[in-house]
């Protein structure tokens, strides 16, 4: 099914908000699940996690960092644009119960993908500790929603631009965990190399510790197993076994390697748009 | 011509592109007939009063009727005649297995060469399409029965072309953004032009399917929302579409393939367009197929064309056991296929950056015959032997995929988790659901999908009247 671009905003420099028409999956979605989308008949499949819906609206909210080309041309299209494709929700949905005190983190982008978990963390009775971090302050997003659903919230900087001056992960640690402060669960989203760090700090205290990966997907059905990753020394899919799972199972050495085997085609494809655009071709 | 005359002309063969030259792109291999050879090999039917032939179509296509035609210059007329049995002629005629199906009964092959029935289907379907002449059947008065289709490979396009011709509202629900299913998917553009299925998915919707993709059934809705939504059967023909691994260590690193990503990244994201389609491919040298199969043919005639050095097909057993269909074989091995036979990786080895570069292999010899008949191969102690390659593709069969099983309570389904359904009727343990193809049992062919579409069809028409 296609679907429509009713709202657009500019996060930070590279971070965008699309909210798109699509009352089918904003009524069936529960958080941590994603879509996968196509812009046009020769584009690549998309996956993006769904940070927001409106099940009464009919609106699915998709937040996503540009980085190459189908993520640049998505940044491109405009309010009233439509999308060829919209498949979801897809992936398992977060296991949502009152356990006591969640921590939340998200990091860069990541804590688009973070938000909903929280909402549903938040209302299913837990203490909220939510921890948001980026590289410096103009890269800092959704600081607003993650406060209305927040008992606790920490914002980070690698650069000391705002808030507490480091990662996450150490934020983590020395406000909360070295504090001897009770986690009962740890929630961390972003880049490979934070949730790996996250992963490493709350294994030292045993607080358990759930990550979204997000792999390279084909048709993220099942079908394909490009998303496949190392869990406890099993393969697992991230589309259909995931995309949640216990951070401290995750080969992230694997999953780091994994998710560069297209580097020198990413590139590749990113100049040919640029080309192309230069020169003002059409159907890109 | 008398049938002295008939009985003499030899089976006219099917041109195809150069090996050497086909290899290299991803145009369709077979020419196809002219209509001159097409009439030559029609007349060499001798019309049997009984017909073996169809006998052995598990759609039972009339098919001395169409070859009649043939052979009278009535082109239009034959297609009709398939299409009335038939709803993807143009498909059959290149992906049957023929040789084990209609054309291993025809009376013409005991004593010389069968009549080339599948090569004469596809060129009156081809005929058809080419002369802009696909004419819609007279559509009957609505029943206003509501089918809901659950998946659009052959034996879901099978149920909705019989269904819709019987006056239901027939809608399709893909999961992928396009129809076909294992068609688009899977069998690469050189067997199978995806132009091809997509003027046969066309077809049906002129006749009224409405065909819904980019709809994961057991995700956006259940079957039972489905029946909520009002309708009357549910037909599930999710096919065999879930990899298999073979659980050795290194089977992670990249440049390690399934068969379905490999061949979904080619066929369905068309990355060997690649940088005008966006999706990318690794476009590797030395290339290792594992498996013996149809799809691990496809897998290594698609790394060949994608600009490889050397492709080896590496498989456990002897080219005797192997599933692939001869003509399969035979035109890998033209392209330049290398196979491994009695072969069997057991480990895959990685550079610093997780990348394959090697693999550990054991060869095999053949011991007593296992539960499928097929001489078990048996590990050569000592045998172990490595060997450089830079990409694999593992092509050792497909599962279920559970999507569906997984959402619908009461759906029975047997130890491999495919859907228990009655090889008659295609009912499953849930009233109103009917199942067919691959999701029943197992990964199969084409023709055995759409033979149990066709039957499944007429049971929910029975079903849904009933009711």
């Amino acid at each position: 099914m296609s679907a429509k671009i009713l709202e657009k905003e500019q996060l930070s420099e590279n971070v965008f908000k699309l909210v798109l028409d699509a009352p089918k999956i904003a009524k069936k979605r529960k958080a941590g699940q994603f879509v996968v989308l196509r812009i046009h008949e020769e584009g690549e499949r998309i996956p993006l996690t769904i940070a927001d819906a409106n099940a009464e609206k009919g609106t699915l909210t998709i937040i996503f960092q540009t980085v190459g080309k189908s993520t640049n041309h998505l940044s491109e299209l405009n309010v009233g644009d439509e999308l060829l494709d919209l498949v979801g929700p897809l992936g398992k949905p977060t296991h949502v119960e009152k356990i006591g005190t969640v921590a939340c983190i998200g990091g860069g982008v990541g804590v688009a993908p973070v938000y909903p978990i929280t909402e549903a963390m938040k209302n299913a009775g837990n203490h909220i500790i939510s921890i948001i971090g980026a590289r410096d302050k103009s890269l800092i997003i959704m600081e607003d929603e993650m406060k209305a659903v927040s008992d606790e919230l920490v914002v980070t900087t690698d650069d000391g631009s705002y808030g507490f001056h480091g990662f996450v992960s150490q934020a983590l640690e020395e406000k909360y965990l070295l504090q001897g402060k009770k986690i009962d669960l740890v929630v961390a989203i972003g880049p490979v190399p934070m949730m790996r760090a996250v992963c490493d700090t709350t294994k030292k205290y045993n607080v358990p510790t759930v990550v979204s990966l997000n792999s390279i997907m084909v048709d993220a059905t099942g079908m394909c197993g490009a998303c496949r990753v190392s869990v406890g020394g099993k393969t697992r899919f991230v589309c259909v076994d995931g995309p949640e799972f216990d951070g401290h199972q995750v080969d992230f050495r694997e999953l780091i390697d994994r998710q560069r085997i297209y580097l020198k085609e990413e590139k590749e494809c990113m100049d040919h748009y640029c080309t192309c655009k230069q020169q003002g071709k059409g159907g890109l | 011509m008398d049938m002295k005359e008939r009985l003499k002309i030899p089976r006219q063969p099917m041109p195809e592109q150069e090996p050497k030259v086909r290899a290299r792109n991803f145009d369709e291999v077979p020419l196809g007939y002219t209509p001159e050879t097409a009439k030559l090999e029609a007349l060499r039917c001798i019309q049997c009063k009984k017909p073996a032939c169809v006998d052995g179509c598990p759609v039972e296509v009339d098919i001395p009727g169409f070859i009649a035609l043939v052979a009278e210059g009535d082109f239009i007329g034959a297609a009709k005649k398939i299409k009335s049995t038939n709803a993807l002629p143009a498909v059959c005629g290149r992906v049957c297995p023929q040789e084990v199906q209609c054309e291993i009964q025809c009376v013409r092959g005991k004593k010389g060469e069968p009549v080339a029935i599948g090569r004469l289907e596809r060129f009156v379907a081809d005929f058809e399409r080419a002369a802009g002449e696909v004419s819609i059947p007279k559509m009957p008065a609505s029943t206003g029965k509501r089918i809901a289709v659950v998946g659009s490979g052959p034996s879901g396009l099978t149920v909705a072309g019989d269904l819709i011709q019987l006056g239901h509202e027939v809608t399709i629900f893909e999961a992928l953004h396009k129809a076909g299913g294992v068609l688009v998917y899977g069998i690469p553009e050189f067997r199978l032009p995806k132009a091809i299925v997509a003027s046969e998915v066309d077809y049906l919707s002129k006749m009224g399917v409405k065909v819904e993709t980019s709809n994961v059934i057991g995700k956006v809705a259940t079957v039972d929302e489905l029946f909520e939504e009002g309708y009357d059967a549910v037909f599930l023909g999710t096919g065999a579409g879930l990899p298999t691994f073979m659980n050795i260590p290194g089977e992670n690193l990249n440049g390690v393939y399934s068969a379905n990503e490999y061949l979904t990244r080619s066929n369905l994201m068309k990355a060997y367009l690649f940088p005008e389609y966006d999706t990318p491919i690794v476009r590797g040298k030395n290339v290792a197929v594992v498996g013996g199969g149809n799809v691990a043919m496809d897998a290594a005639r698609t790394a060949m064309r994608l600009g490889a050095d050397n492709v080896y097909l590496v498989y456990r057993r002897s080219r005797k056991e192997m599933p692939a269909r001869i003509e399969e074989i035979h035109h890998a091995e033209e392209e330049g296929i290398q196979l491994n036979l009695l072969t069997t990786p057991i480990k895959y080895i990685g550079d610093d950056k997780g990348w394959v570069k090697s693999m550990e292999c054991l060869r095999m010899e053949l011991g007593e015959p296992d539960e499928s008949g097929r001489r078990r191969p048996v590990p050569i102690k000592g045998s172990e032997f490595i060997w450089d390659v830079d990409t694999v593709v593992v092509a050792i069969g497909a599962g279920s995929n559970p999507l569906v099983q997984s959402t619908t309570p009461g759906l029975d389904t047997n130890k491999w988790n495919y859907i228990i359904a009655d090889e008659e009727t295609g009912q499953t343990s849930r009233e109103g659901v009917f199942a067919g193809g691959d999701i029943v049992t197992g990964a199969a062919t084409v023709i055995l999908a759409m033979g149990a579409g066709r039957k499944a069809a007429r049971a929910i028409h029975k079903y849904v009247m009933s009711k």
